[in-house]
């Protein structure tokens, strides 16, 4: 299914808005299909992206989401569809016309040139003088903390701040949209997280409408205003990271961002029943053919006590006990056959105390924690 | 010896192990060498017939040649075309390959196919082809039909060698240099040309070989007023037996590894 991109809500909202460039342009693209022999590598796409919106294009590989970016920018035309930049139909513009700052994976800086002949590159292009030249290039590799680099080789150059050269270049000549294309795949996880913050701060300064795409659910959760999940070339739900994490559309997307435990279970009358047990949740469950309880392992109590009203308690078998530095995962067996996963924090640097193999044990799971999802992969 | 019992490689071969290996490559690159060297002591020769080794020495025939009408003819000849060769080989197979590599149509494979056919199938059915084609198009003995005939010779290697180098070329440059705002001949031109100019260099020094050294074509469509050297020296080869012959061949022999040499200092200085 696709979703109608209704507009961001509540506090999300309000962060678009405040940072919202007058330079900005919104992005309308409406039924978008492009096919590749018998595959549809998009599949009528509509997605309405908000004038200095930080949009994240999430997906597996071959979801569809690169080919969206590529249309976008304009290296691919799509069999129909329309597509708007404010009020410009620019499904036709060639890619030089259409004024959009782009970075690519391989970083795509040109070796022949210095840092300086790369960032100035696009200035060049629009005949600005040299002197105005000298000081945006300067001011952009500011921007992107490598002031004074200007002389250097590519070549000379670590990954991360080829990484910035390409921004810096991309934002010289003030587009009014950026697309990104995974920026960061090629840098190590510390520097990684280092620069999702910096392009995050960016974007706040800059105010220019991103598209960003990236295979990293991490990644996408931490910088975007809204995430557009994209798979088999349809958007599966664009919403909030934190609508997106809390309430999936589909057990596609629940199960593509963050881990989760599935559970079958029924409606039966008003209720939804899990092996006889009937649920207490407290978001309505969807209406559809097939449901799953979702249970996020963080979200898991271990109950050593009486629990807390309302709580759902299950029976279950404990298994191993796996320590990952900052948290353990503790699989526990219910009494079905199915394993669900409870991550706890490690305190104390000890994970003693907890149950070992074969123990009984049972876990709880709140209400507001117990989210009915539609149980179709998409 | 010392130099017998060290490690040749990173490996524990040694240079002893490896000398079969040495002595080997020296005598193929003799053998390579030898027959080209071989006309340059023929060239000074002061007999009247090609001989090896001379008895006595002069440089009468290079006299014979800079002083011969017909011999300059050929040169300027030869030269033009092989010049010319170059300026529309260079720029058409360049596009070729550059279009072969970023296009995705299924017919690319049989473009490949038949833009290096001409080095595929045997030359003289080319020149035997030209031949009668030229009798039609009445540009036999001309310089524009050597010209058509010596690009055709000339494209499978322009293709092949600049089609090297955009397989090492991230094309994903050419289309950051759009996005930046260049149309696409421009990206191409700022972008991409710089970085396989290498390519480009030697695929035009090639076009001029293949024009210059070509002599079966030539054999069929030159002559007239615009004979080749290289027509001029097999004719001259089977009428008259002097060594004149050998003193042109040394002077090509010269103009050709300059090229190379030239060639390759221009690649050591880029890296």
């Amino acid at each position: 299914m696709w979703q109608a991109a209704g507009p961001a809500t509540g506090k999300e909202k309000d962060r678009v808005l405040s940072t919202a460039n007058t330079q900005a342009l919104p992005i309308s693209v409406s039924h978008v299909t492009k096919t590749y022999g018998a595959v549809h590598a998009l599949d009528d796409v509509s997605l309405e992206i908000e004038s200095g919106e930080f949009l994240t294009l999430l997906g597996p590989s071959g979801s569809g989401k690169t080919t969206l970016l590529m249309v976008l920018a304009g290296f691919t035309r799509p069999d129909h569809g329309s597509l708007k930049f404010g009020d410009r139909e620019v499904i036709r513009t060639p890619p030089h016309l259409r004024d959009v700052g782009m970075t690519f994976q391989s970083y795509a800086l040109f070796p022949h040139m210095s840092v300086a002949g790369n960032v100035g590159y696009p200035l060049r292009l629009r005949n600005v003088p040299k002197a105005e030249i000298a000081e945006r290039v300067a001011g952009a590799l500011e921007t992107v903390q490598l002031g004074g680099f200007g002389e250097r080789r590519i070549d000379q150059l670590s990954g991360g701040q080829r990484q910035r050269v390409a921004v810096a270049r991309a934002i010289v000549f003030e587009p009014r949209i950026l697309l990104m294309d995974e920026p960061l795949s090629a840098l190590d996880k510390k520097l990684r997280d280092q620069m999702q913050i910096e392009l995050r701060s960016l974007h706040e300064k800059l105010g220019m409408t991103t598209v960003y795409v990236t295979h990293d659910q991490r990644e996408a959760l931490t910088m975007s205003d809204r995430i557009a999940v994209v798979n088999h070339g349809r958007i599966m739900q664009l919403a909030t990271p934190r609508d997106l994490y809390e309430k999936p559309a589909n057990r596609f997307v629940a199960d593509f961002i963050g881990d989760s435990t599935f559970l079958p279970v029924t409606r039966r009358g008003q209720q939804i029943v899990f092996e006889d047990q009937p649920l207490n949740h407290a978001a309505p469950a969807p209406e559809a053919p097939s449901l799953l309880l979702m249970a996020r392992p963080e979200r898991i109590h271990l109950l050593t006590g009486t629990p807390q009203e309302r709580m759902n308690t299950f029976e279950a078998v404990a298994q191993q006990v796996i320590y990952q530095g900052d948290s353990y995962l503790l699989n526990a067996q219910l009494h079905n056959g199915e394993i669900m996963s409870l991550r706890g924090a490690v305190r104390q640097g000890t994970v003693d105390g907890l149950p070992s193999e074969g123990d009984r044990i049972r876990l709880g799971l709140a209400p507001e924690d117990t989210v009915i999802i539609d149980g179709r992969e998409s | 010896m010392r130099w017998l019992t060290s490690p040749a490689t990173e490996t524990q071969v040694t240079h002893g192990q490896r000398l079969w290996l040495y002595v080997l490559s020296v005598v193929i690159m003799i053998l390579l060498v030898v027959p080209t060297l071989i006309v340059i002591p023929m060239s000074f020769s002061d007999s009247q017939y090609l001989e090896f080794p001379p008895e006595t020495w002069s440089t009468r025939w290079y006299q014979n040649y800079f002083g011969s009408a017909e011999w300059m003819l050929a040169t300027r000849t030869s030269l033009k075309v092989a010049f010319l060769t170059m300026l529309v080989a260079t720029p058409i197979g360049v596009l070729a390959a550059y279009g072969l590599h970023a296009s995705q149509v299924a017919f690319v494979r049989i473009a490949f196919v038949l833009l290096i056919t001409p080095m595929m199938v045997p030359i003289v059915l080319i020149a035997v082809g030209a031949f009668y084609a030229y009798v039609k198009l009445q540009i036999l003995y001309t310089v524009t039909g050597l010209v058509l005939a010596h690009t055709v010779l000339a494209l499978p290697l322009v293709v092949i060698v600049t089609g090297a180098a955009l397989k090492g070329y991230d094309m994903s440059q050419e289309q950051a240099a759009r996005s930046l705002g260049a149309p696409r001949w421009r990206a191409f031109l700022t972008v991409t040309l710089p970085q396989i100019k290498f390519a480009v260099v030697t695929s035009a020094l090639l076009s001029f070989l293949t024009s210059f050294d070509e002599v079966i074509v030539a054999m069929f469509i030159s002559g007239g007023d615009n004979p080749t050297l290289t027509r001029n020296m097999f004719n001259a080869l089977r009428d008259q037996i002097d060594p004149t012959i050998a003193s042109i061949s040394t002077i090509m022999v010269l103009v050709t590894t300059g090229a190379m040499v030239l060639a390759q200092v221009f690649g050591q200085q880029r890296k």
